[in-house]
């Protein structure tokens, strides 16, 4: 099934674990945050959130910058 | 609301925490981590100020985090955001991600100079308040709106002492100077080096800083040893 995640589409199987995407995508899990179609998935919560066809995974992470300049990355 | 420091050896406490160092330093623009890592050693800072931004998807992220001491403290910011409710939105990604209330609030009005948008900074300040942020606001040196901002119920302002990149050192002593003869708490928000690179600028900026007191601290990271 096809998802979005950071705006991209991405094919992940069906009823595919949070934590799993995040695996797939070799992120520290500790070290990031995940929206699902525009809410925050508490991490408490990954475990038992399970990706449905056209999700909206926005997932950030921290980068060097800010004092108020513009990306960074 | 605090009232001023006499002494800079006292300690400094912000969001339950207290700091020895009143300098609070940034994490962009160097050329190396490793360069990066010497910066925030000889600063004796205890605290560094991170963005946040989406993943890249193709592996290439490294992991930003693993590149600082971890003694030190974390308070994320809002870089780049340019409404309330993009600022908003990712201080609660912040939250999450770090498990910290504090957050570095900043939401820009101008591409081209980085200023605040005071408007937007105290709409997105009262909502995170409530939401039980411990929020440090950027925004220009208005008193007025500093008021607003600590009645929102930042425990800290930071006004902006000079243009963002600009290196030109105080710009605005005589409202600095008012903000904190009236007690308000207020975390100086200054690029101490100059885009220029010349050592007379990031000199400035620490004479500055000193002669400002023990009220103020830096936001701005030096990208070459002092």
């Amino acid at each position: 099934m096809r998802i979005q995640v950071n705006g991209e589409p991405r094919e992940v199987e069906e009823n595919l674990p949070l934590p799993k995407l995040v695996a797939e995508l070799e992120l520290k899990p500790e070290q990031i945050a995940i929206e699902l179609n525009h809410n925050i998935v508490r991490r408490a919560q990954w475990d038992n959130t399970l990706l449905q066809p056209d999700d909206k995974v926005e997932i950030v992470h921290f980068v060097g910058g800010g004092c108020n300049r513009r990306q960074e990355q | 609301m605090s009232t001023p420091a006499v002494a800079t050896s006292d300690k400094f406490e912000i969001g339950g925490r207290a700091f020895t160092s009143r300098l609070i330093i940034g994490t962009g623009k160097y050329r190396t981590f490793e360069e990066m890592k010497a910066a925030h050693r000889a600063s004796g800072a205890e605290m560094v100020t991170v963005a946040v931004r989406r993943v890249p998807l193709d592996r290439s992220s490294e992991s930003f985090l693993d590149h600082l001491d971890p003694s030190l403290a974390i308070l994320p910011n809002t870089a780049g955001c340019y409404t309330a409710e993009e600022a908003i939105r990712t201080a609660r990604l912040a939250r999450e991600a770090l498990g910290t209330d504090l957050i570095k609030l900043e939401v820009i009005g101008d591409q081209t100079t980085l200023f605040p948008d005071n408007e937007q900074t105290l709409e997105a300040a009262r909502v995170l308040a409530r939401e039980g942020f411990v929020v440090l606001p950027y925004f220009t040196d208005d008193l007025i709106m500093a008021k607003k901002l600590l009645d929102a119920g930042c425990p800290a302002v930071m006004p902006l002492a000079a243009p963002i990149g600009s290196g030109m050192g105080v710009q605005n002593p005589a409202n600095l100077r008012i903000m904190r003869e009236l007690g308000m708490r207020s975390l100086l928000c200054m690029p101490i080096e100059g885009r220029s690179g010349s050592l007379h600028y990031r000199t400035r900026g620490v004479h500055d800083l000193q002669s400002h007191g023990s009220q103020a601290d830096c936001w701005r990271a030096l990208p070459v040893l002092w």
